[in-house]
């Protein structure tokens, strides 16, 4: 990968329970409209389109890249359709990332979207069939045992993720897209609420948003001509496991850890707690926070609850995570991904506003889907790599 | 309630109104299937039209302007129980619509769907909802032309059903026939020489054919679990337990449902044992295991199942 690529434009929806009020190609080309605007650019500038969004039956459209083609302005252009189950968003930018790396492009449009409010994402997990049991506890229900399992290895004391589930709450209170916004949140106000999958309760949950989140990608050159500030790729990684096999690492799986690796190798970095300035990191249930910052290697094993507790983490902390109040605060589940990679990218050229971190120059943007199978990371910097 | 009329007094043939040039241009545009409004000098936009402004008393300026079609509920009532008189024999809502363009409301009834008698309003009523005029086929120039206002088209139902047929491969295959037999059968890795439970052709870590089939006991622990406690029509009542269990001699836990202990008593490192369905209900399905329960024995140490998790 020899060329150079830049986010040059970010574009988001509202976020919300239901967004009764457009189409899903509506929904698109909100983001897209805001992220072709921001990059000073009309659909007319755009070479490519790459699109992503979660499993079909989430929200029982299938095959969407044929009906939104004209939607997306790929009249005569190539339209690439990515599919990783919820790191699907994250996925979908490294595709366009790599058509402008690779030289073949110089400006790609990327989306990703969800409107969870059509269907049933629970109904969707469950479908059954005569070689598996199905137990209908939705994403909960499968990631709470690993979940049990990572608080009986670390021995992290029960309210770590309640405050995990508040502190990303509270960074969603700046971010003017933030599906839930709730003022004066708090540990207590986490702790009443009903206990949904032990032990997860209602507010160390995700919440079901419709959304979509769009960004420009730029070769260098178109990059010079944008009238924003760019985002650099820095490096890019994914990995995929199988969902069962001997010994798997369900706390902390071998791919996430890989992927990581890879990533900061590419990136140069050797110490991501210290090089790195702040991450958005797939966090739909709170207690992923620990287990994440164990997996993408801020710690050591065991130690991820303590940095949470001590409040590294937090906004003001030495490694803010979730500035923008994250999946917590919003989950359009194909879009989630990507949402994660363009806050990377706002925050490292200064476009994050009242949820800026001072002073970013370099950060994670990270997505997992599946049974944790699907990993999908970039670096990015306000330098040039 | 008022007794039923025992007493009409009719006009012959209906008393005449000649409209004017500005009420009879809005009715004259009404058979048409269209909508006007007349502008104010103070540019305010009237509808239904008046020849006046009433803010001020001046004429108004004569220009017309079409509004419309749909409009904005700017208020309603629900009328749970119809007279006879009104113009529907179930539920319905008296709104106040005002048309797009125009500045002022007209009164209309909405028909809001088909709903029995005494029923309330339903959700989707609501001020600012939008709505547009169902006109008569056959129109003669009176407000009656719009027979309603309708709700706009705001979402719509479309029905999907995939019909296929499922084919495990030879694994599942064989891994099932073994279950409509009431065994539980694995395969050994010729490499890590771990049993994959259900059994499959090729070990997903070795990436190598599997070699031995391995018969397992319907006896385990039970590594990590969830209790959930929310409520599906398709799932057992809650709270119920979710959970992976080891079966002995095996290297993968099997994701299943444990029941037969209060869910508060579950533990990590419990042992249990599958409850089969009746002999006479077995089929080739994981169905077939209704759940795991506990036995009486004493429970296995976290070290010994901590790479299981
Ligand atoms: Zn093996």
């Amino acid at each position: 990968m020899a060329n150079s690529c830049a986010v040059i434009g970010v574009g988001q929806t509202q976020y919300k329970t239901k967004r009764l009020d457009v189409s899903m190609a509506g929904l698109l080309r909100e983001a897209a409209r805001r992220a072709l605007d921001d990059a000073g650019l009309t659909w007319r500038d755009i070479d490519a389109i790459v699109v992503g969004k979660a499993p079909d039956l989430f929200e029982g459209v299938v095959m969407p890249e044929v009906f939104l083609a004209d939607a997306l302005g790929a009249a005569g252009k190539p339209l690439i359709r990515v599919h990783t189950a919820g790191s699907v968003g994250g996925s979908t930018a490294i595709v366009a990332a790599n058509l402008v790396r690779s030289g073949v492009h110089d400006r790609v449009l990327t989306l990703a979207w969800e409107k969870q409010s059509e269907s049933n994402a629970t109904w969707a997990l469950t479908v059954n069939s005569p070689f598996t049991t199905s137990l209908v506890v939705g994403a909960g229900g499968y990631f709470a045992p690993h979940i049990r399992a990572y608080i009986r290895k670390s021995g992290a004391p029960e309210h770590i993720g309640h405050l995990v589930a508040v502190k990303d709450r509270e960074n969603a209170l700046r971010n003017p897209y933030a599906h839930l916004r709730i003022p004066g949140i708090s540990r207590e106000m986490v702790e009443s609420t009903p206990m949904l999958w032990e032990p997860i309760r209602y507010l160390d949950t995700c919440p079901s948003s419709d959304g979509a989140c769009a960004m420009v990608l730029a070769s260098e050159d178109a990059a010079k001509k944008a009238p924003g500030k760019p985002a650099w790729v820095q490096a890019t990684a994914m990995r995929s496991e199988p969902m069962g096999f001997v010994r798997r690492d369900n706390v902390s799986p071998q791919a996430g850890k890989d992927c990581a690796a890879d990533v900061y190798r590419q990136a140069g970095i050797a110490d991501p707690r210290r090089e790195l300035d702040c991450a958005e990191v797939y966090v739909p249930f709170s207690w992923y926070e620990p287990m994440w910052l164990e997996n993408l290697g801020f710690c050591g094993d065991g130690e991820g609850w303590k940095l949470t507790e001590a409040g590294a983490t937090a906004f003001d902390g030495d490694i803010p995570w979730n500035p923008s109040g994250g999946v917590l605060s919003s989950n359009p589940i194909g879009a989630s991904g990507m949402i994660r990679f363009a806050e990377a990218a706002m925050q490292v050229s200064d476009r994050a506003g009242e949820h800026q971190v001072d002073g970013a120059r370099r950060a994670l943007g990270h997505a997992y889907g599946g049974g944790a199978q699907f990993y999908a990371m970039w670096v990015v910097g306000s330098e040039k790599p | 309630m008022p007794s039923d009329v025992n007493h009409v007094v009719e006009f012959p043939g209906g008393y005449t109104r000649s409209v004017g040039p500005v009420i009879g241009r809005f009715l004259s545009e009404l058979r048409d299937g269209r909508m006007v409004g007349v502008r104010t000098s103070g540019g305010r936009v009237l509808v239904p039209p008046t020849e006046y402004d009433p803010d001020t008393g001046d004429d108004v300026t004569g220009e017309f302007v079409e509004v419309g079609p749909v409009g904005t509920v700017t208020t309603w009532s629900w009328v749970a129980h119809p007279a006879k008189e009104h113009p529907f024999d179930r539920p319905f809502a008296w709104v106040l619509v005002r048309p797009d363009g125009a500045d002022t409301a007209l009164v209309h009834a909405l028909d809001a769907g088909v709903f029995d008698a005494g029923a309330e309003a339903p959700k989707f009523l609501k001020t600012g909802m939008r709505v547009r005029p169902k006109w008569r086929a056959e129109r003669t120039g009176t407000i009656g032309d719009i027979e309603c206002f309708l709700p706009e088209v705001t979402m719509i139902n479309p029905q999907a059903k995939l019909e296929f047929r499922l084919s495990g491969g030879r694994a599942l295959h064989r891994y099932l026939e073994g279950i409509a037999q009431g065994r539980i059968l694995g395969s050994r890795c010729p490499v890590c020489e771990a049993v994959i439970v259900p059994m499959k052709e090729t070990c997903p870590r070795d990436g190598v054919p599997t070699t031995e089939e391995v018969e397992l006991p319907d006896v385990g622990t039970l590594t990590t679990y969830a209790v959930n406690n929310i409520p599906d029509p398709r799932a057992p009542e809650v709270p119920f337990v979710s959970g992976y269990v080891l079966l002995d001699g095996a290297g993968v836990p099997l994701l299943t449902l444990i029941a037969g202990v209060p869910a508060d008593q579950v533990r990590m490192g419990m042992r249990v044992k599958a409850a089969w369905k009746p002999r006479e209900e077995w089929s080739p399905s994981v169905g077939n295991i209704k759940w795991f329960e506990p036995v009486d024995e004493p429970d296995v140490p976290f070290d010994e199942i901590k790479d299981y998790l």
